[in-house]
């Protein structure tokens, strides 16, 4: 009940799979993990919609809905009468993460 | 920092002025000159990145986009791609201190790695443009770049390979793991996996204070004149709950849900102002017990609020469950604080009216 990250957009199809990894070396979740014969799904509630899996797959084994996981960033597009599915992360443009990020501790990082 | 820039340049993407002290130019490339940088940091490289965490100049904090060298590199020098956001691209020639290779830096706009990927900036049209642009491919006889883990929401590596000729290898996600990865070109699980310690956490509470600073002060200053300097001081905590405090003790609080953990932190912050005014012995027992109730209605929903709001600058929240907080909470706090901000404005007329 008081879990709203259960479900979210990740769609695996197996059987398209070709077993490259590409998606293991992209999600920072850990959401795919290597088998025998194609990826395994082993996380799949913690996937965050980024949508790196989705993008790196050559086959289209993988879909997800991506986007920003803001609440500032969709209630500011709700309140612009925009869809909230269209929130941009305000980067840059004085929103929650100034100038620098919607996580800006990413700079201690690559 | 090193600052021995040469003045002449010949080429024509050759940049102008510099004022990155760590870069000098050299003329070794006909193609595009390419700037030698260092991977030592300074104190006033360290300084910069403190005060662009309190969001001073950040904006102003960025890398000219171009290919730079560092050490002596070859043609067979490993090549990385960063942001031209100076803290990203601190952090990565900082970690490949000893490595003789090649950087080449995307025009981000001056935004982190992971955001640009997000936004599109550290894009594969923006990577394969500058791959071409840079001569990268007359400069190494290899056809690889090594790209950060967290560029992938951003980069399309099969299409980058097809269109450039150049193969993506995703690299750690922290650049400190830069070179053990380097050793054998794999990464570790745990190496690939993307944490939020608390040091994370702790580095964002500046900005996020930042931004709330103004409208915090002057909600306090108008409440100390309405209603005391208690007040004032509730307003100023209740802020500091949802931008400091609630990000420190996120993992601890329970329930998985920001909006709930919001609630629950802000609701045990509420009750010593709440039993402050319930103890007032100068007023009767309901007015007090309605103040009390002001404080305990207001004050959970704007650090829930807030709390809500810090889902951005977190490194798991889905977009699908951030629409069901949203929907779920937002509401009831919309109702709780217009509860709380109608009984304080019942309470000031019964004050005015002497019924109280």
């Amino acid at each position: 009940m008081f879990d709203s990250y259960v479900e979210n957009t990740l769609q695996y199809y197996p059987d398209k799979c070709i077993n490259c990894l590409r998606c293991t070396q992209v999600c920072p979740h850990g959401v795919f993990s290597e088998g025998k014969e194609h990826v395994e799904l082993v996380r799949p509630a913690a996937c965050m919609e980024c949508g790196a899996c989705a993008l790196n797959c050559p086959v289209q084994a993988i879909e997800v809905q991506s986007g920003v996981g803001c609440a500032w960033a969709m209630i500011s597009a709700a309140l612009r009468g925009k869809d909230m599915d269209s929130a941009e992360c305000g980067c840059g443009d004085g929103s929650c993460c100034g100038g620098n990020s919607k996580n800006p501790f990413l700079i201690e990082k690559l | 920092m090193e600052n021995d820039k040469t003045a002449d340049s010949t080429c024509s993407c050759a940049p102008k002025s510099d004022k990155l002290s760590f870069i000098t130019f050299t003329h070794d490339i006909p193609a595009c000159e390419i700037l030698t940088i260092t991977s030592t940091l300074t104190l006033k490289d360290r300084f910069g990145h403190f005060l662009a965490r309190w969001g001073v100049n950040r904006m102003g904090y960025i890398v000219k986009p171009n290919l730079y060298k560092l050490g002596n590199p070859d043609a067979d020098s490993p090549v990385f791609v960063s942001a031209n956001y100076t803290m990203s691209f601190d952090a990565l020639r900082s970690a490949l201190a000893g490595i003789d290779c090649y950087i080449l830096v995307l025009d981000t706009k001056g935004i982190n790695v992971w955001c640009a990927a997000g936004k599109g900036t550290f894009g594969t049209e923006e990577l394969v443009r500058r791959i071409s642009w840079s001569g990268l491919s007359d400069i190494v006889q290899h056809r690889t770049i090594i790209l950060p883990q967290l560029s992938a929401p951003g980069i399309s590596a099969h299409e980058v390979q097809r269109r450039s000729g150049f193969r993506v290898e995703y690299g750690p996600v922290r650049a400190n793991d830069l070179a053990e990865y380097l050793k054998t070109h794999k990464a570790t699980p745990e190496m690939r996996r993307v944490h939020f310690s608390l040091w994370n956490r702790l580095v964002l509470t500046p900005m996020e204070l930042v931004h709330a600073a103004l409208p915090t002060l002057a909600v306090a200053i108008v409440l100390y004149f309405l209603a005391g300097p208690l007040a004032a001081l509730a307003a100023i905590t209740t802020v500091l709950t949802g931008t400091v405090l609630f990000p420190v003790l996120l993992p601890f609080i329970p329930t998985h849900d920001f909006s709930t953990k919001g609630l629950i932190l802000g609701e045990i912050v509420a009750i010593p102002f709440a039993l402050t005014f319930a103890a007032d012995s100068v007023t009767s027992l309901w007015p007090n017990v309605l103040k009390a109730l002001v404080f305990l209605l207001v004050m959970p929903a704007v650090t829930a609020y807030l709390a809500l709001n810090f889902t951005g600058c977190t490194t798991f929240t889905s977009r699908t469950g951030v629409k069901k907080e949203i929907f779920r909470y937002v509401p009831f706090m919309a109702f709780i604080a217009g509860s709380g901000i109608v009984i304080s404005i019942l309470l000031g007329i019964f004050r005015l009216m002497k019924v109280i």
